[in-house]
């Protein structure tokens, strides 16, 4: 289980403190799909960089299974069981999709094993393994593989910014196919998915609101969200995409 | 013939990948002696008498051999000059590894320069490999100098592949070359340079001949106090192809020059020059942590992919 108590998270900006999270409190069950949705600027991506511990929180504790891990680095809490899926994949030179997925998956994989996290992403494998993350492969194809490393990571708490953004030529079926397998497979597992994506919330067992920095509304999906699809945040934020 | 010890076998495996003898023709040099010759009935290597070095002639249509010609010095103080020239038949299909490790444990400099000479025949295809390895603990630098000069005739292709990863204390690389009409050569090198090392290297390609193209990449990582300068330089005088790319990763105190060089005097030479110097993004970094790598991990598995 993972718990946000009090979290804040405040940039100074030419000498004026900005506050980008105010406040918050969090818990993500294990077991549970939440999806963190809300306008754009509002603090949905920083909430989940705090989690990772790519940003640090400026107050407030986050707690992973009974762990108080706010002071953790990023390797800290990856090896914890914290995983993250980029909004925007980063390119490497000379690193190939298979030196990616060993490295995500912490031992050294054999070709057949790695070849099936990259089909669970609708990537052919063969064609895949041995590419070099460079600027070779488009925007849709490292989202994929993005998610892929995310998928051999295998870990207790997943999360996935904005993992919609990009995926071209592949279908929201096959991505939601991607999560709703990973629930399947791992019922202990919690996952988390920023999103503006209606298909995405609707099948979250929980969906947060945040909006300037705190929790708007939270509760299970059939609370939330038909307020939402009623209110125009969501498909307004779409639109803008 | 001299007989090689631990040290200089374990120089060998570094720079030729060898354990035992190999196969086909070779020339093993050890502390400026001959430690081992094999020629074939298709390659004949005989021994230069006006300078130090080797003459390797490669049969026309010598198809899938090889020749191995590494280099290893482990007396500290010992400066030698070597000429090595491959006259390579028409029509063969050819691939030579050269190689130089240096064990210097004593106070004073070891120096190897070699010079090789390629004169390629007609539609001959050679792959070139190039591995340079330095260790030892002492305070007398390895030096290395080579020199390499191609001369290719209509139709040949020459692939490079030129590594120094480790342990060389101060090179000088100095490549030149001038291709006949169809001619290719495509270089890759891959360099890394440690503590106060410094490397330079140099390329001057002259494509003389219609439809002769050039492409050459350098992938270097300059760390510590370390200084690279890599100079390339392409001359069209044809309608040809030529293309250079270096692209290195900066690290600590470390110093990269790169200087392009492109000179059309044809109007249908196409010449490119691509050039990127910076250090590790920060972003790859943080995403291989987020994989549970620490920092340091995730800088050897990027420097790693890099120069692979």
């Amino acid at each position: 289980m993972l718990e946000l108590k009090n979290v804040s998270f405040t940039v100074n900006v030419d000498g004026t403190d900005k506050h980008i999270i105010k406040n918050m409190d969090l818990c993500v069950p294990n077991g549970k799909l939440i999806v963190i949705t809300g306008p754009n600027g509002g603090g949905k991506s920083t909430t989940a960089r705090l989690i990772a511990g790519i940003e640090r929180a400026t107050g407030g504790t986050i707690t992973f299974n009974g762990m108080d891990i706010t002071a953790l680095s990023v390797t800290e809490r990856a090896k914890l069981g914290i995983a993250f899926a980029f909004q925007q994949p980063v390119r490497f030179k000379g690193l190939n999709v298979l030196d990616l997925i060993r490295i995500a998956a912490g031992k050294h994989l054999n070709v057949a094993d790695s070849c099936e996290y990259l089909s669970a992403v609708g990537l052919c494998a063969r064609d895949y393994i041995d590419r070099e993350i460079n600027s070779s492969l488009s925007g849709g194809e490292l989202k994929r593989i993005e998610i892929a490393t995310v998928l051999a990571r295998g870990a207790s708490l997943s999360i996935f910014d904005e993992p919609e953004a990009g995926i071209d030529l592949w279908s929201f079926k096959n991505l939601i196919e991607v999560f709703e397998r990973m629930r399947r497979d791992a019922k202990d597992r919690s996952i988390v998915i920023i999103s503006h994506q209606e298909r995405i919330l609707s099948i979250a067992d929980e969906i947060v609101v945040v909006k300037d920095g705190m929790i708007d509304r939270q509760g299970s999906r059939d609370e939330v969200f038909p307020e939402l699809i009623r209110s125009s945040e969501v498909t307004a934020a779409c639109s803008r995409q | 013939m001299q007989k090689l010890d631990e040290i200089q076998k374990r120089l060998l495996m570094e720079v030729a990948d060898l354990h035992t003898v190999p196969e086909g023709a070779y020339n093993i040099r050890s502390n400026s002696e001959a430690a081992g010759r094999r020629s074939t009935a298709n390659i004949e290597i005989t021994s230069k008498t006006d300078v130090s070095g080797i003459d390797i002639r490669i049969k026309p249509g010598t198809k899938n051999e090889s020749v191995h010609i590494p280099v290893v010095l482990t007396q500290t103080g010992l400066k030698e000059v070597v000429y090595n020239d491959f006259y390579i038949g028409e029509d063969s299909d050819v691939v030579i590894v050269a190689g130089c490790g240096i064990d210097n444990c004593g106070n004073q400099d070891a120096e190897h320069d070699g010079i090789h000479r390629f004169y390629v025949g007609k539609n001959a295809h050679v792959k070139y490999v190039e591995k340079h390895y330095g260790s030892g603990t002492g305070t007398g630098k390895r030096i290395l100098n080579p020199g390499t000069e191609v001369y290719q005739e209509e139709g040949s292709v020459v692939e490079m592949e030129m590594v120094q990863i480790k342990g060389v204390d101060d090179t000088v690389r100095t490549t030149t070359a001038k291709l006949s009409a169809g001619a290719k050569l495509i270089v890759r090198e891959r360099l890394m340079t440690h503590g106060a090392q410094r490397a330079i290297s140099t390329y001057s390609v002259e494509l003389n001949g219609r439809d002769s193209s050039a492409d050459v990449v350098s992938r270097s990582v300059a760390r510590d106090d370390s200084y690279q300068k890599f100079d390339a330089k392409i001359i069209g005088n044809a309608p040809c192809h030529g293309h250079t790319e270096c692209d290195s990763i900066i690290m600590d105190n470390g110093r990269i020059l790169a200087v392009p060089g492109l000179e059309a005097n044809d109007i249908d030479a196409a010449l490119v020059h691509e050039a990127a110097i910076g250090k590790i993004a920060g972003d790859q970094i943080i995403k291989l942590m987020t994989l549970g790598l620490n920092e340091a991990e995730a800088e050897e598995q990027i420097i790693n992919g890099f120069l692979r």
